[in-house]
């Protein structure tokens, strides 16, 4: 569904890159040997090499670089066998060397692709640009002084992976697919946790807008550091149609870099740029080039895990669900695994039911997460085999699964303690179809006359009569036979 | 290349570096004679040649991922001309 | 006393093994020596009591059992080299007062091996300079006297300047320097002592003020060549702490010195005898090729043909670097902090008030050739030539083992001359440069006196991680040399 702008002079299209930051999952940082955990105390885990202190070194970090090259394999992309670290030059607070050491000409991951999952069930293949490593800065926090800010250091030196798209993205919504797929990716890998709000993942968005059916690439914009799905689409949202109307209002577009106000959901240019952005790049001189072994690419290959778009093919295929439905299952791993244990053994669409339906919202109402699920996997397989088994009509499985999550019983323990177990003795529900019908001889008459829909009133009447576990069907049956003769 | 005063105080903002005015002539003077000096080398044909960053005839040695540093903000504090409860100050920066 | 302070560190090191004296007693005479030539300036901070203490427990070392290579011989540390606890200012107001919480992997390793420090010795400012002047504690002075002008101050070169006064002058045994483009060797000329910067990646650079790290070595200064290839196998190993350190064995330096150089080919490049080459210089070259061949050496005319393009090849390169390895000094963390109303103003007044005059112009120069859209034509283009300048060495080192050059085109020059222009101050790193940019080893020793008295050196250059070599030819015409003199006062 394309994304349009309508302008004064005529209708728009947006254009958008995104730049993600992702922090690596490793217990060290990228050049030293302080720990990456969040939420310590105030630099208690800097070195002096985080530190920027005189005469200190980088030395990289193997697991580090093996998570970038995993990533990289995870996206489809080239591998870099000799990649350089650079140095990239400014003065800020929080940088305390004066200058973060991250890749330049030849970063550690080349070209690669993203596939977008669209909600009616296809696909968008997305171009990604390049991956490097970089250190991550300090953080200022501005708020604990009327006069000063406060550095804290403890993510001077966190290796991040810069993860840069193409710029193939054409509507907000995109944008947030892609990040979802990205961070789904980057999660089923394990080299980042994906976590915005902790902001080990960050994105910078970049946006420009252009007449429809134009191909030309104007100025474009660059939204730093906003820190959710839903505030990068407001970003790119609100950006798009500062542009248009810039143009439309005869003016140009500077390219710069703003910043997003969730609270105003505006984007802002930032301040304090008196000094033009000239970073010097050049190949660190404590570091020598990169090289990996080949050998070292193909033992992470062979241990890559099963990633969302193979699981997608393999649950539509072997499970024979809908592109939409395997698609929200494999966005996440845990949740993949679930329906998977769910439906060993059972009948897939009614596992995906199950799992997709009454279980999510369990799951979301219960504000827990698939790790911690409300209802585990085997006991909501346990509950689908009572239903196969005859012992739940559906109806009463639902009342069954509310108390499961209200109770972290197993069905069976329930089925029991609550009596719940399906009536499929004839005698019984003949009885009491016959008691209905014998209170109310008149609306038997209704039936008879053509009036039919009353029927289903009948039924209400026996499942009531029946505290709801009279077999369905059989009262059906039963009803429609007598009292229809 | 000769340096002009306003390339001197340019090059002086990358570097964070105030220089007075009346420091810029002599400055651009300076900067410019070293720049004709050095600018020698466009004398020498390097075609093909692929630039030097370092001499040392090694790879990228890597360290394992282990937790070996940090731990010690008092050290890290000890020697800043400013700071409190745990943190570096410098004058508010607004962005 | 004065006889404890003219032993070589071979001497003094036998001796102490034989109980002929204490280590407390020979860090002591040192101490007062210290305090004697204060006049020279040699010292940034003197760490007297800390140096009795080393000594007292190398002393206790060694009666409980074997000493370490080093142990209680007196050393200086070159202000460059972090150490524990002890200032470190790398010789700039912006340093001043910094304590480093930590301890250079090189000065760690002395200490480690039973070295004494006496304290920390003066240079040029983040050794920046050939003079020892832009220190801003002020210079160091060269013990040497002209004989035509004995009033006259003198430099002692630079950027390790206390380094090679004090060994001079006997307030020290030996000093660590530092080499990024002729640092150990040029101020070992112009002193009269013998200095060797080993080739990039032999000693740990961690824990070193850095400069251009590209460049930056550290090495041993002291008074006879066995002194440096005992200090060298002290200071020299892999350190994992340092990516550009080499991982390869540490051989006995000092089981090199043979004697013997019988057969070696020595490479005399034409392109180091430029018109204008001073004749007394020109002489003491030709008279160290004539030892070489007096001892079964073979000199052989080399070509070096991008030799006249390492000056301004190094003064794009160095200064690149120093313009990033120097942007930490912000008044933040450590240091200086000269007060601002914003973040900005705080940076540019720290680092006006922070960094003199050479650092500042070294910094601006490589500010403005890493700066968009003249990348290219200054640094990729000498990070081109470099590679042709290491080339030339490469292809030298195919037909000989050593290369035997002057160390510096003058001998040491007054403390008020080469003030004008920094070009011609420069000029005074020509010989040694081009090693530098190669990564070589190239060690100075003095090989006699100008007519006015001071010492010349001449420099030998090696293969990569062929020190072994030039301390054997170093030694052989250490003997031949037989360099007695000695500064005024000592």
């Amino acid at each position: 569904m394309a994304y349009i702008i309508q302008g004064d002079t005529g209708d728009w299209e947006v254009v958008i890159g995104l730049e993600v930051h992702a922090q690596v999952i490793s217990k060290a940082k990228l050049f030293s040997g302080a720990a990456t955990d969040f939420g310590a105390e105030p630099n208690s885990q800097v070195s002096f090499v985080d530190a920027g202190f005189p005469g200190m070194l980088p030395v990289i970090n193997e697991v580090c670089v093996a998570q970038a090259v995993k990533t990289g394999l995870g996206l489809k992309a080239k591998i870099n066998l000799t990649s350089v670290f650079a140095r990239k030059n400014y003065f800020y607070a929080d940088l305390p060397q004066g200058y973060q050491i991250s890749q330049y000409d030849l970063p550690i991951v080349g070209e690669g692709e993203l596939i977008l999952d669209l909600p009616d069930g296809s696909t968008r293949t997305v171009g990604i640009e390049r991956l490097h490593l970089e250190q991550d800065a300090g953080k200022s926090i501005h708020d604990m002084h009327p006069s000063k800010s406060f550095i804290d250091l403890n993510r001077s030196g966190v290796a991040l992976m810069e993860i840069v798209s193409k710029p193939d993205l054409r509507s907000p919504e995109e944008a947030g697919l892609y990040l979802a797929k990205l961070r789904s990716i980057l999660r089923y890998l394990g080299t980042c946790d994906g976590n915005m709000q902790e902001g080990s993942m960050r994105c910078d968005a970049n946006v420009s807008v252009r007449p429809v059916g134009s191909t030309e690439l104007r100025t474009r914009c660059e939204i730093k550091n906003v820190n959710s799905i839903r505030f990068v689409q407001q970003a790119i949202e609100y950006e798009a149609r500062r542009h248009i109307d810039v143009y439309e209002g005869g003016g140009t577009i500077d390219q710069e870099t703003r910043l997003f106000d969730s609270a105003k959901g505006e984007t802002r240019s930032m301040r304090s740029k008196e000094h033009a952005h000239d970073y010097r790049y050049f190949p660190d001189p404590d570091l020598l080039p990169l090289v990996i072994d080949r050998a070292m690419v193909e033992a992470i290959k062979a241990q890559l895990p099963e990633l969302p778009d193979e699981k997608k093919a393999r649950f539509m295929a072997d499970y024979g669900l809908n592109a939409y439905d395997a698609g929200v299952l494999v966005a996440e791993k845990a949740s993949a695994e679930f329906f998977e244990t769910v439906a060993r053994g059972r009948d897939a669409k009614a596992a995906c039911n199950w799992v997709m339906g009454d279980f999510f919202a369990a799951l979301n109402a219960s504000g827990r997460t698939i790790e911690d699920p409300p209802v585990s996997a085997a006991d909501l397989g346990a509950l689908i085999d009572l239903i196969k088994d005859g012992t739940l009509s559906g109806r009463l499985a639902k009342d069954v699964f509310a108390l499961m999550v209200e109770t972290g019983k197993a069905p069976a323990v329930l089925v029991e303690e609550k009596g719940l177990r399906q009536v499929t003795d004839t005698g019984a529900i003949e009885a009491a179809v016959d008691a209905v019908i014998k209170a109310n001889p008149d609306k038997v008459q209704q039936v008879r006359d053509g009036k039919t829909t009353l029927l289903g009133w009948f039924v209400g009447q026996v499942m009531k009569a029946t505290q709801g576990k009279a077999n369905p069907a059989m009262v059906n049956e039963m009803l429609s036979r007598k009292v229809l003769g | 290349m000769s340096l002009d005063k306003s390339t001197v105080r340019a090059i002086a903002d990358l570097a964070r570096i105030e220089v007075q005015d009346e420091e810029l002539d002599h400055l651009a003077g300076e900067l410019s004679n070293i720049l004709h000096f050095v600018e020698q080398l466009s004398e020498v044909n390097t075609d093909g040649v692929l630039p030097m960053s370092s001499v040392a005839d090694i790879t990228l040695p890597m360290r394992a991922d282990v937790i070996n540093d940090g731990g010690y903000p008092d050290k890290v504090l000890a020697n800043a001309p400013e700071a409190a409860e745990g943190f570096f100050t410098v004058p508010k920066v607004v962005e | 006393m004065t006889t404890l302070l003219n032993l070589s560190l071979a001497e003094a090191r036998d001796a102490l093994a034989k109980g002929e004296f204490t280590a407390v007693e020979l860090t002591t005479a040192h101490i007062k020596a210290i305090e004697a030539r204060r006049d020279l300036n040699a010292f940034i901070v003197e760490t007297p009591d800390l140096a009795l203490d080393a000594a007292k427990a190398s002393d206790q070392r060694r009666k409980a059992g074997p000493a370490g290579a080093m142990d209680g011989l007196p050393i200086g540390i070159k202000d460059l080299f972090c150490t524990e606890g002890v200032q470190t200012t790398a010789a700039s107001h912006i340093l001043e007062g910094f304590k480093p919480p930590y301890e250079s992997t090189v000065s760690a390793r002395l200490k480690a091996a039973g070295a004494v420090s006496l304290g920390k010795l003066n240079l040029d400012e983040f050794a920046m300079g050939s003079s020892n002047k832009t220190s801003y504690f002020g210079a160091a002075i060269n013990p040497w006297k002209k004989a035509s002008d004995p009033a006259a101050r003198l430099v002692p070169g630079g950027s390790s300047g206390g380094s090679a006064a004090a060994v001079a002058a006997r307030m020290v045994m030996a000093a660590t320097g530092t080499d990024t483009g002729g640092s150990i060797r040029q101020p070992a000329a112009f002193c009269g002592i013998t200095g060797i910067k080993p080739t990039y990646g032999r000693c740990s650079r961690w824990g070193i003020v850095a400069f251009a790290s590209s460049l930056d070595q550290a090495g041993p200064m002291a008074r006879t060549v066995r002194d440096c290839a005992i200090m060298l196998g002290s200071m020299a190993g892999h350190d994992p702490k340092d990516s550009t350190s080499v991982n390869m064995a540490v051989p006995d330096f000092e089981k090199a010195l043979s004697g013997d150089i019988r057969g070696l080919k020595i490479g005399i490049p034409k392109e180091y005898r430029p018109v204008g080459l001073s004749e007394e210089v020109a002489k003491v070259w030709d008279q160290g090729i004539e030892w070489l061949k007096a001892a079964g050496a073979t000199p052989v005319e080399i070509t070096l043909p991008h030799t006249k393009y390492a000056l301004p090849t190094y003064y794009i390169i160095a200064p690149a670097e120093c313009s990033s390895n120097l942007a930490r000094y912000d008044g933040l963390r450590f240091g200086l902090r000269v007060p601002g109303k914003t973040l900005d103003e705080m940076y540019r007044k720290t680092r006006a008030a922070g960094f003199g005059s050479e650092v500042r112009r070294r910094i601006l120069i490589g500010t403005y050739v890493l700066s968009a859209g003249y990348y290219d034509a200054y640094y990729a283009k000498a990070q081109k030539v470099r590679r042709l300048i290491a080339e030339d060495f490469r292809k030298a080192f195919e037909t000989v083992d050593v290369i035997l050059t002057p160390t510096a085109p003058t001998p040491a020059f007054g403390l008020d001359e080469n003030t004008d222009d920094p070009v011609t101050m420069w000029l005074n790193d020509v010989f040694t440069i081009p090693t530098s940019l190669a990564g070589l080893p190239g060690l100075s020793l003095p090989a006699g006196l100008s007519a006015d008295g001071l010492p010349l050196g001449l420099q030998l250059i090696g293969r990569p991680f062929d020190e072994e070599t030039v301390f054997r030819v170093a030694g052989v015409m250490e003997s031949a040399a037989n360099f007695t003199a000695k500064p005024e006062g000592v």
